[in-house]
């Protein structure tokens, strides 16, 4: 499968978020603003963690918002959203949280390509401070590997 | 060997679980099946495992299990999979 979309709609820098929830909420409506998912995801993703706890939280200061594929999902993007200030999921080890990756896949067989693009690009451990400091859309793209 | 990530969908987490450790293991020079699965299907998938690899929230609700279950602090620190891999497998 091609790599998930991240267009500039997508991406939102410096946003202010009063609490995880907000900040989950964010990553959705960026997805939605991009065309993959509507903004009804936002409640999945959110009970996701409710139901299981913040292990969406799965490297320091990087959460992984994501739910299953299903109806609220309309095609395969990230987004992303960096906070001006780091909010607590409650995670044991990777809280505060600064940058999230929303992310919504149309197929559950299909998600591998696109989470290996995700290691490979996250193994490098600077990214994630990168990505918080990142100050255009342009700038995120170059470093999530998207052409545009 | 077979050795099953553990997350909330079956998708995105555990997927980078299964795709890191596939890369850990290769360079170990150890042969595994690694399946991505979500805690739902945890009892079916990982009866016949030797390592479940999963968060720490997870741990409880896998309860028993004759697999080694390995809590990953950072799903991007090969070092820290590898660490734990080696020490679970060695």
């Amino acid at each position: 499968m091609p790599l998930p979309s991240l267009p500039e709609s997508a991406i939102v820098l410096g946003a202010t978020a009063d609490d995880w929830r907000a900040a989950v909420t964010l990553a959705a409506d960026a997805l939605a603003a991009s065309g993959v998912a509507k903004t009804t995801y936002a409640g999945e993703m959110i009970r996701m963690i409710e139901e299981h706890g913040p292990y969406v939280v799965i490297a320091p200061g990087l959460a992984l918002a994501h739910a299953r594929p299903g109806p609220d999902v309309l095609g395969n993007g990230m987004s992303i959203i960096t906070l001006q200030t780091p909010v607590n999921f409650g995670h044991p080890y990777n809280d505060p949280v600064q940058v999230i990756l929303g992310l919504a896949i149309v197929s559950a067989d299909q998600h591998l390509a696109a989470v290996a693009h995700l290691a490979n690009i996250f193994n490098d451990s600077t990214a994630i401070a990168d990505l918080a400091a990142a100050t255009s859309a342009a700038e995120v793209q170059r470093i999530m590997g998207v052409l545009t | 060997m077979k050795i099953v990530t553990i997350c909330g969908a079956g998708i995105g987490s555990s997927g980078i679980l299964k795709v890191n450790a596939e890369r850990v293991l290769r360079k170990l020079d150890i042969e595994a099946d690694v399946i991505a699965a979500d805690i739902a299907s945890v009892r079916d998938v990982a009866a016949d495992a030797q390592v479940i690899l999963t968060s720490a929230e997870f741990v409880e609700a896998i309860g028993s299990t004759f697999a080694d279950v390995i809590v990953i602090e950072n799903y991007f620190d090969t070092a820290e999979l590898t660490a734990k891999l080696e020490a679970a497998l060695g």
